[in-house]
């Protein structure tokens, strides 16, 4: 078991309320990176990140370009925006939507996996398309973590369903367990460390 | 963290065919930022039925126009009229009331790809009476971009939602009066365009060409990695008459550059700068 380092999180719809309980149980010293994609209309600038703030111990951004990622950083993918992991940062691009999405949850996996591989974290929640199927399938060939949130749990259950296809070997949790789990999973990394 | 044989395969497989690209046909993506350049890369290998990257290479190599597709792949950014209607808002307010002063203005649009920000820049220009007395130089890495740019025709089917930004970005004119209708295309007015000089310039690998009194290049580093923008922020600063403004896209900043301290916030939320000196 490798140090977790980044952890990929991607929500649709009813993915506010999903996110805050995802992140509500994690400490102010979280040994690993958070980034978000959450599908939403275009407009709403940097509000999903403060309504976010609000509700964990971690301090949550909207994400700017080449900004770097480490313990405790917690970024939001901006709209209109896809986000990309790098090794060290995120990059930002405009190319167009995939699965009709921009952000896309698949680019934003897919990209945590190829740099951070068996040190990423890819997470599915609820949402009623199809989109992190494909980059959780990505994140469990790298050798990472694929989590789906239990699609009897979620409020809309298309989404982690279909990751669930891709990625049959997936943990499945119900939404509160989901930081726990990331919490057990920093705690490896600190083992691993010392 | 440990990357497993796949991925290492696919690193060097990208590293030797940038490195192909390079030395067979002088275009440089080497400092490109690797994320979304995977992505676009694997978009060709996809769009010209292959299976691999070095697949790619072979034919970047042995086919000519193979290499036009890849750049149009790697170049052309997707942007809309008016996209991010507060820019132009800030622009009007801000940086309008500054070239103001000047008898003749040089804006640089860098990196234009196929137009729709230039005619946004020069609806606005116009509007505010500056338009006459500016000359725009809308530079980009890619030629076929630029002659769709200089067409001055964009689809009519998206003209309903550029209507939409352009009245949130402050126009006080009918935007259709700006065009007319001719089959699926909307056919910008042309005297619009007498403002505009087009030409091919590679950021990477051009210097610089004249002093702009605003230089525009919004979501185009972003596709850059951090050593290479600070390069062309160099060049930028090269390319600039003194107290001249940079417009960057709203989520790129300069603050974790080298030269942030050569620059003001004018716009802290739009990212627009001038130039200390």
């Amino acid at each position: 078991m490798t140090a977790i380092e980044v952890v990929a999180i991607g929500a649709s719809w009813g993915g506010l309320r999903a996110l805050e309980r995802v992140l509500e149980p994690l400490p102010a010293d979280f040994p690993a990176a958070v980034v978000i994609a959450q599908h939403r209309r275009i407009g709403a600038d940097g509000a999903l990140a403060e309504l976010l703030d609000a509700h964990c111990e971690l301090t949550v951004c909207e994400a700017e370009d080449k900004q770097a990622l480490g313990p405790g950083v917690v970024l939001v993918a901006p709209p209109d925006y896809h986000l990309l992991v790098e090794p060290g940062a995120v990059a930002l691009s405009v190319d167009e939507p995939v699965n009709f999405s921009r952000p896309s949850i698949d680019v934003l996996l897919s990209s945590a996996a190829d740099a951070y591989g068996d040190g990423a974290v890819g997470i599915v929640l609820t949402g009623a398309n199809a989109d992190g199927a494909e980059g959780l399938a990505r994140i469990a060939a790298r050798g990472g973590v694929p989590i789906v949130q239990d699609p009897d749990s979620a409020e809309r259950r298309e989404m982690p369903a279909a990751a669930l296809a891709t990625t049959p070997a997936a943990r499945v949790l119900a939404l509160d367990e989901i930081g726990r789990v990331l919490v057990e999973l920093g705690a490896m990394r600190e083992r691993t460390q010392s | 963290m440990t990357l497993n044989d796949d991925e290492g395969r696919e690193r060097l497989e990208i590293e030797l065919l940038l490195e192909a690209i390079h030395r067979r046909h002088g275009y440089d993506f080497r400092g490109y930022a690797p994320a979304s350049l995977r992505r676009r890369l694997w978009h060709r290998v996809y769009g010209e039925g292959l299976e691999t990257l070095s697949g790619l290479q072979e034919r970047i190599l042995h086919e000519p126009g193979c290499m036009d597709r890849l750049l149009r792949d790697l170049s052309i950014n997707v942007t809309a009229m008016f996209r991010d209607p507060t820019f132009y808002v800030a622009l009007r307010e801000r940086v309008f009331p500054l070239l103001r002063t000047h008898p003749f203005i040089r804006v640089w649009q860098a990196g234009c790809s196929t137009g729709e920000e230039i005619y946004s820049l020069a609806i606005a220009l116009r509007e505010e009476g500056l338009l006459e007395r500016t000359r725009i130089y809308a530079t980009d890495i890619n030629n076929a971009a630029l002659e769709r740019a200089g067409s001055g025709a964009f689809p009519l089917e998206r003209m309903q939602r550029y209507t939409e930004n352009y009245l949130r970005a402050g126009g006080t004119e009918a935007f259709s009066s700006y065009y007319t209708a001719d089959g699926e295309s909307a056919r910008f007015d042309p005297a619009l365009g007498r403002s505009v000089v087009l030409a091919q310039h590679n950021l990477v690998t051009d210097g610089s060409f004249n002093e702009f009194h605003l230089i525009v290049c919004r979501n185009v580093m972003i596709y850059f990695g951090s050593a290479l923008q600070e390069e062309v922020l160099q060049l930028f600063g090269d390319s600039m008459t003194r107290f001249g403004i940079l417009a960057l896209g709203r989520k790129e900043s300069i603050r974790r550059s080298r030269h942030a301290e050569e620059y003001e916030p004018l716009d802290e939320a739009e990212k627009i700068f001038r130039r200390r000196l």
